[in-house]
């Protein structure tokens, strides 16, 4: 309903996706893919592990090898060569991965990695940099920890520093991947409304992928549902996340769905 | 004690491939530490040797081998290492005991003495020329000019290579640019560490520094020192105890990193850590 308000931006489309197909060794991630989404959307990108979700966000950023299909993300095709051009607009923030306690580098430092993109090559961070460095560690509530080794965060806390190392990029289409895997309910719903603040403020156009079903409807205009490799449906988050199609996404049986449901609600 | 032996152009030689061979392997040294890609080296370093000797069987220039072979090792490693899928362990595994087994190969081909692939094997850093001199020279300027050049670029590329990738970084451009400097350092310091102990000097001096900060300048900074450092006492040891100066080298080196982990702040529970939260504060 939200999105009637906005018709103005509705022919304004920021990634095109066409018949997209990815395959890595002996399978196949996506198996045809398309999808359009205008600018200042806000998609939630929905369906069990393996499904190919992470892939999706990986050929918008330029990082998923296409095999067939076509990709223009800001009005530009994604190819080999305007990948390192296109990357430099596009925010990522990929899943938590451990990181080694002893890593010789500091939460300011890797937020500072998000500008090296834009500034190119030879040149080094000023004082400008740093700035918007330590603007976006306030934005996300990480100043106090900006000279710990950034191993020794915790999940929620790398989740917060990545997203600042994203925004530090100033980039016009966010990519999330799974920001609330492994984090604790609270921590959970503190990065989805960081998430969602940072969107309409910054006029962002978001994708955020995850399997985490609480977190969506709160945040997102549309939700696109995916499975085996391929967009299985979409729509609104109410029309989308109904009992049926939740239990023939995931193949579960409806009543284990409500029960699900129920136990979600405390979230 | 006698010291008038610095006064000789050999020991003078000696002393500043020390210095030249130490900045080169301890920078490149950080690189391997903080990528956790030791096994790359080591392999990278044997196939250098192999090479080496395969210029000494067919009588061709071994340095221009040891380089050769050195870089086509990593020709192969780089994309295992790129990709991070399968074990990168096992192949790298492979190639280090192929390159082994050539080495030995070529080693049994060559005719006549082989005081010339053991010299290769063990290094002798107090017959290093002039030249040998302003090769490792150059080498260390490449090394050290390109690090500080482009600081941030290898920064981001050992941090996390998909995350400078995706912020348009060319981490794989840097990951090759760090395979050729490591394979550069190697050749130029095989004649005066040798070709099996040589690993040791890149890898021992960064793990060292990498047990002492968390900062990735001084990181580069301790672990040239301390490479620099192990030339220096290994040198005076093996001059004063007649001792073979690549072996002295090296386990100076490795007692330095046996120093460093002792005094480690990353791995000490502080005392304030081991008293339980007084009463008055729960």
């Amino acid at each position: 309903m939200g999105s009637r308000v906005k018709t103005k931006e509705m022919n304004n489309i920021v990634i095109n996706i066409e018949n997209a197909v990815v395959s890595y060794r002996e399978d196949v991630a996506l198996r045809g893919v398309s999808l359009r989404v205008k600018s200042g959307e806000f998609v939630g990108i929905v369906g069990p592990n393996g499904a190919g979700k992470t892939t999706l966000l990986t050929i918008v950023n330029g990082l998923g090898k296409l095999v067939h299909g076509r990709v223009e993300v800001l009005g530009h095709l994604l190819t080999p060569g305007s990948g390192h051009f296109l990357r430099k607009r596009v925010g990522y923030v990929p899943q938590v991965e451990n990181i080694d306690p002893r890593m010789p580098i500091n939460v300011r430092e890797v937020v500072m990695i998000g500008r090296y993109g834009l500034l190119g090559l030879l040149r080094r961070p000023g004082e400008h940099d740093w700035k918007i460095v330590d603007e976006m560690l306030e934005l996300v509530g990480m100043s106090h920890l900006a000279q710990r080794p950034i191993g020794h965060l915790s999940g929620g806390e790398q989740q917060r520093v990545a997203i600042a190392r994203c925004l530090a990029q100033e980039p016009e289409l966010f990519l999330l991947d799974e920001p609330t895997a492994s984090l604790d309910w609270r921590a959970k719903a503190d990065i989805l409304g960081l998430v969602r603040l940072i969107h309409n403020s910054r006029h962002l156009t978001t994708l955020f992928v995850t399997h985490d079903l609480s977190c969506l409807p709160v945040a997102c205009d549309r939700v696109i549902l995916v499975k085996q490799g391929l967009i299985w449906g979409e729509g609104s988050p109410a029309e989308a996340l109904t009992d049926d199609n939740l239990s023939q996404l995931y193949d579960m049986p409806i009543s284990a769905v409500r029960e699900r449901r129920k136990e979600a609600i405390l979230i | 004690m006698d010291l008038s032996i610095f006064g000789y152009q050999f020991m003078q030689n000696a002393i500043l491939s020390a210095v030249l061979g130490g900045i080169a392997c301890g920078t490149i040294g950080v690189f391997v530490v903080t990528m956790h890609m030791p096994f790359v080296g080591v392999c990278m370093s044997h196939a250098a040797f192999a090479g080496a000797l395969l210029g000494l069987w067919l009588g061709f220039n071994p340095l221009i081998g040891a380089f050769g072979v050195s870089l086509a090792s990593a020709a192969i490693i780089g994309p295992l290492a790129d990709r991070g899928e399968l074990s990168p362990e096992t192949s790298v595994g492979v190639i280090f005991s192929l390159m082994l087994g050539l080495a030995f190969l070529f080693m049994g081909l060559m005719p006549g003495t082989k005081s010339g692939a053991l010299e290769l094997l063990w290094g002798s850093i107090l017959t290093n020329t002039r030249s040998d001199v302003m090769l490792l020279g150059i080498v260390a300027a490449v090394v050290v000019g390109l690090v500080i050049a482009f600081y941030k670029e290898f920064q981001a590329t050992v941090f996390h290579r998909d995350m400078a990738r995706s912020v348009g970084i060319p981490a794989t451009l840097i990951l090759y640019v760090i395979l050729f400097l490591t394979g550069a350092t190697i050749t130029v310091s095989l004649s005066s560490i040798g070709g099996l102990l040589i690993f040791s000097l890149i890898l021992n001096p960064a793990a060292a520094a990498y047990q002492l900060t968390y900062s990735m300048k001084r990181m580069f900074l301790l672990s040239a020192g301390f490479a620099v450092l192990s030339g220096w006492i290994g040198l005076l040891m093996s001059y004063l105890l007649n001792i073979p100066s690549g072996a002295t080298i090296v386990i100076v080196s490795s007692v330095i990193f046996g120093i460093a982990t002792i005094l480690s702040p990353k791995r000490k529970v502080k005392p304030w850590q081991k008293k339980p939260l007084p009463e008055e504060r729960r």
